[in-house]
Formats: structure tokens, sequence, C-alpha cells
């Protein structure tokens, strides 16, 4: 049989990989360049005490769930119940990032909902979220003791992404 | 067809309109042509076929913002695009640089088009030895 005839086979097998990789990857989620790298500087009022300023030397010293949330975020809201869970059980203190929204919404939705944030900082600008490369609230960030971000999430967070994606990471290197 | 002709030139101006900026944002045109040449280059990843020039979702306001200051503070156009890709990845680009992994993506239709040559070369080559074979054989 005459070679010629396995050349298109052989470039099927070499394509079939790279169309499998292709196609069942999630094109709307990209990989955060940020990963691995300090935290931004920023200096920002709490969303609670205005005249309070907070940088990036808060986020620092232990586990940290940063969350990127707004009133005006869908997904946001879905969350809300869990982070309000995870809160409870002292694992870790979770920071809201509350980006570009309103102050007096973002008040009332804490008080309506429960608030699950340690802190909350109050970006209106966005200046900072685009320092951290959000794009589509909610997100969240799990910053390690050093300060350096280890994971990104993007969507709402639930048990089971938790504890598949968060825990594994901060068992490791406590 | 002349119909036509007009047709296309106001399509062609309607584009001008979508601009979302209200008039020129810089005084010294050549930094407004930098400044439009960028945002047009960049995607809005909320809404991801089109750039951050014609959408108004607000991260797309913010990011031209942000790149109205950059400009404004002296920064090159390179300095910009890392800057952007520093944080959002290079995917915010909507032309690859020519740096690591993407030489692959610029040389690959390089290499394609090699390898088609070199198989057309092969068979005209094939080809005519067949006919010069033929032809001395008859002879």
């Amino acid at each position: 049989m005459n070679i010629k005839f396995y050349i298109p086979v052989i470039i099927f097998i070499i394509m079939l990989p790279i169309f499998i990789v292709g196609l069942s990857r999630d094109k709307s989620e990209l990989p955060s360049p940020l990963i691995g790298k300090s935290v931004p500087e920023f200096t920002l009022p709490s969303l609670l005490d205005p005249a309070e300023l907070i940088n990036q030397s808060s986020l620092k010293d232990k586990f940290i769930l940063l969350n990127v949330w707004a009133t005006w975020c869908v997904g946001c809201r879905e969350e809300h119940d869990f982070l309000v869970e995870l809160s409870k059980l002292n694992i870790l203190p979770i920071i809201g990032l509350n980006w570009r929204d309103d102050r007096d919404n973002a008040l009332t939705w804490l008080n309506e909902l429960g608030n699950p944030y340690a802190l909350t900082i109050e970006d209106k600008a966005g200046r900072t979220a685009i320092n951290l490369g959000v794009y589509g609230a909610p997100e969240s960030f799990l910053i390690n003791p050093e300060g350096i971000i280890v994971y990104k999430h993007l969507g709402p967070l639930t048990t089971k992404i938790w504890e598949n994606r968060f825990m594994p990471l901060m068992g490791q290197t406590r | 067809m002349k119909k036509l002709l007009i047709m296309l030139i106001i399509l062609f101006c309607s584009s001008i309109v979508i601009a979302i900026d209200k008039g020129p944002v810089f005084g010294d045109p050549k930094l407004q042509a930098r400044y439009e040449n960028i945002i047009s280059e960049v995607r809005c990843l909320v809404c991801q076929n089109q750039s951050i020039k014609s959408s108004n979702v607000f991260l797309a306001v913010d990011l031209r913002n942000e790149i109205k200051n950059l400009l404004s503070d002296g920064k090159s156009d390179n300095e910009i695009a890392e800057f952007l890709v520093d944080r959002y990845g290079e995917f915010v680009l909507y032309r690859p640089r020519f740096v690591g992994v993407n030489i692959i993506l610029w040389l690959a239709p390089l290499f394609f088009l090699l390898i088609g040559a070199m198989i057309i070369f092969n068979i005209v080559k094939s080809k005519t030895q067949l006919t010069t074979d033929s032809l001395t054989g008859s002879d």
C-alpha cells in the first residue's frame, strides 16, 4: 500500500487533540496574568466608613478571599448566600471590592442580605479593578499570606468550586 | 449603480458617527491619532467581538480613560500594550505581539506556504519526469 494513503490519517491524528482541547475550553473565561503576582498597589476608602483608607498591605499575613462585587451584578446576588455561609465558617477573611457601584445601594444590599465581608473596599472609579484585570463581576481572588494572588475565579462562587479549586490551594502552602 | 455607490458612501460614513467619544480627546492631532489607533486595537472583554473604541460598556469607558491618562503621561504605544497585557493577558490585543509563543502564530502561515510549495514542486517534478520519460520511450 502506498504511504501517501496514510498522510491524511496522520494529519487527522495530529489535529484531533488540538481540536479537542480547543473546543472543550470555555472561551469566555480567560487565564489571569496576575496569578503569581502581588496584589497591585491601591489606596481606597472603606465602604462602611469612607474616612478609613485601605491599601494593599491590608490584604496580607493570612489567606484572603478578595471578592469583586456590585449591586448591578446578577451573578453577585447569586453567590451572596454562599459568601454569607462561608464567612460563618471562619476559614479566612473575605474582603469585598465594591466595583463601580452606588454607595447607598451597596449599603442597602449588605443590610438586607447580610454582610459576609470583614472589610469592603469602595472602588468607585474602577481603577483598582483595572489593575486587578477585572472584566466581569463577580470575580474572586485567593491571596496568600505573602500578598500574592494564587487563584482567580470568574463568575459566582459555589460550594463545589470552593472545595475543588480554592481549598486545595490553601492546604498546600500552609 | 449610482444609488449603490451613494449607499456605500453613507455606510462608510456611518462608522464615523458610531465613534463614542464626543469630539477629539486630545488637542494634539498626533496624540489623537495614536489614541484612536490604540483603542481600536484593544478588545472589549465584556463584549468580546468589539473593540473598546466601539463599546460603551463602562469597562470600555474606564479603559479608554486609562489609556488617555497613559498617553498624557507620555507613555509609548508599546508601554500601553504592556500595561494592558499585564492585567488582562495577550487576548486583550487584537493584533498579537511578536513575542514568546506568538512567534509560532506569526510564522505558521509562512511554514505552511513552504510546505505547500514543496508539495507542488514535487508533483510538478514527478509529472515532468513522467512526460519526458514517456516521450523518450516513444522515440
